[in-house]
């Protein structure tokens, strides 16, 4: 297990090249907090639970590595405002290996 | 004016339990709060999720956690300002303060502690660029008086409950309801997504899916709205009234200009002593306060609750000395009159 590398635009529309850990349980939304890449407050604002819409997100690139939409996933986008096909919310896409070069864009602030 | 010891803002899990803190040190407290119901998050967000870091509580369902805090602090009578945003604060001559809400509700107390989490809940607002313009002049987020809708024609946007249940409502009572949503598929009991798949059947219902409201026109007064279909087909619906129904998100609003010091959208505290903000008598406890090494837990709210309180009582009562009582030494006696007490072992000697 090791890092892998994620290109993240920030709501600004700038790009970031982080590391990703795959060996800690974590999710694309935690990965952008843990960069400070949003201000806190307006993204993962129920944690990680798909119950608020805070951070959509639009997959770029790799969308099709990507586990599918659970049911809430699908259902908390009807909150998100601008949902495009490739929306998705990054507390739901868990990092693994398969994600290596993922770029994705952090939706406006709802 | 509402008076008390002690003024929280905010009524979620640890401000709920700062009134069983300020209660042991006979403190009264009152809450203000946004949303109509006390629990913050745990009653909004996640009333049916369990949370496994309680201590003492392997598992317990967020609603349970406010329910059993409501029950806890009950012996100390807290007052309560529901479904008012915290929106002024000033201070007086006599050190104290008063805090006025949006509805203009003032409150008075020595004492002001901000436990707002996130902030308070605000409808969630659709990207609409001139929306502003034409709130309270036909967009409303919120539904107070259905019978304002008598015979008028109704734009209602959203996939969940509430867009159903007022579609379902309205129906009866507007003109015309038109339901504009961005699926086919809605998220809502199964009951009210057949009440307004019948409905839609029958005509009482307009149902307009894979669309969403993109543009709003009228020269004073909302006339009608744009709605654009995923096949780009545009379509412009004359309305007396649109109502964007998407739920609510958490901004912490007013309470970031009361001069706090403010940090990654936190109340900046001091962790080292009792939690005060830049501003003696104002405290910021749980998810809203931030310090080095800070955890947004519950459990560390509680904490911050309690320590607080100790700070608070010497600001109220410079001249007196507070020596902590463990409750089962002490016992509760509530404001109400009710006492709670460790059962005495009962002795009896043999002669």
């Amino acid at each position: 297990m090791s890092d892998i590398k994620l290109t993240i635009i920030d709501r600004e529309g700038e790009a970031h090249v982080v590391d990703a850990p795959t060996d800690m349980n974590m999710n694309l939304m935690e990965v952008i907090r843990l960069h400070e890449l949003a201000p806190e407050g307006t993204i993962g604002i129920c944690g990680g639970m798909a119950m608020c819409a805070s951070c959509h997100c639009y997959i770029n690139y790799k969308e099709l590595v990507l586990p599918e939409k659970s049911f809430e996933e699908e259902d908390m986008l009807d909150q998100a405002f601008l949902v495009e096909e490739n929306s998705r919310l990054s507390c739901q896409i868990p990092i693994t290996e398969e994600l290596e070069g993922l770029e994705v864009k952090i939706a406006p602030v709802a | 004016m509402i008076k008390t010891d002690i003024l929280i803002i905010g009524a979620g899990p640890t401000g709920l339990f700062a009134v069983f803190e300020a209660g042991l040190l006979k403190l009264k407290c009152h809450l203000i709060d946004a949303l109509p119901q006390p629990g913050g998050q745990c009653s909004e967000i996640y009333p049916k999720k369990p949370i496994y870091d309680i201590p003492g509580f392997p598992e317990i369902l967020a609603g349970d956690l406010t329910t059993n805090l409501m029950e806890q602090i009950k012996p100390f009578s807290p007052g309560f300002t529901l479904g008012e945003r915290a929106e002024t604060i000033e201070k007086l001559e006599d050190d104290s303060f008063v805090v006025t809400t949006n509805k203009g509700t003032k409150h008075n107390a020595p004492v002001v502690v901000i436990a707002g989490g996130l902030g308070s809940f605000e409808p969630r607002k659709p990207p609409i660029s001139n929306i502003a313009d034409f709130e309270d002049k036909g967009v409303n987020y919120f539904i107070k008086e259905p019978e304002f809708f008598r015979n008028k024609k109704v734009v209602i946007a959203g996939g969940g409950d509430s867009a159903l249940d007022w579609s379902i409502f309205l129906a009866d009572v507007a003109s015309e309801v038109s339901l504009v949503h961005r699926r086919n598929e809605f998220r809502g009991a199964l009951d009210s997504v057949e009440k307004v798949s019948e409905l839609s059947k029958i005509g009482k219902i307009n149902l307009i899916t894979e669309a969403e409201v993109v543009g709003l026109n009228g020269s004073n007064q909302l006339e009608s709205v744009l709605i654009k279909k995923k096949n780009s087909e545009e379509e412009i619906k004359e309305t007396d009234y649109f109502l964007p129904l998407f739920g609510l998100s958490p901004k912490l609003g007013p309470i970031a200009d009361w001069g706090l010091e403010i940090e990654k959208n936190a109340i900046k505290v001091d962790n080292s002593y009792d939690y005060q903000t830049n501003i003696p008598g104002i405290y910021a406890i749980g998810d809203v306060n931030t310090y080095p090494g800070k955890l947004k837990l519950i459990l560390c709210g509680f904490h911050e609750a309690a320590i607080m309180c100790q700070s608070a009582y010497q600001r109220i009562f410079p001249d007196k000395k507070y020596v902590m009582k463990y409750t089962t030494v002490g016992g509760v006696h509530g404001f109400d009159g009710s006492v709670k007490e460790a059962k005495k072992e009962v002795v009896k000697s043999i002669n």
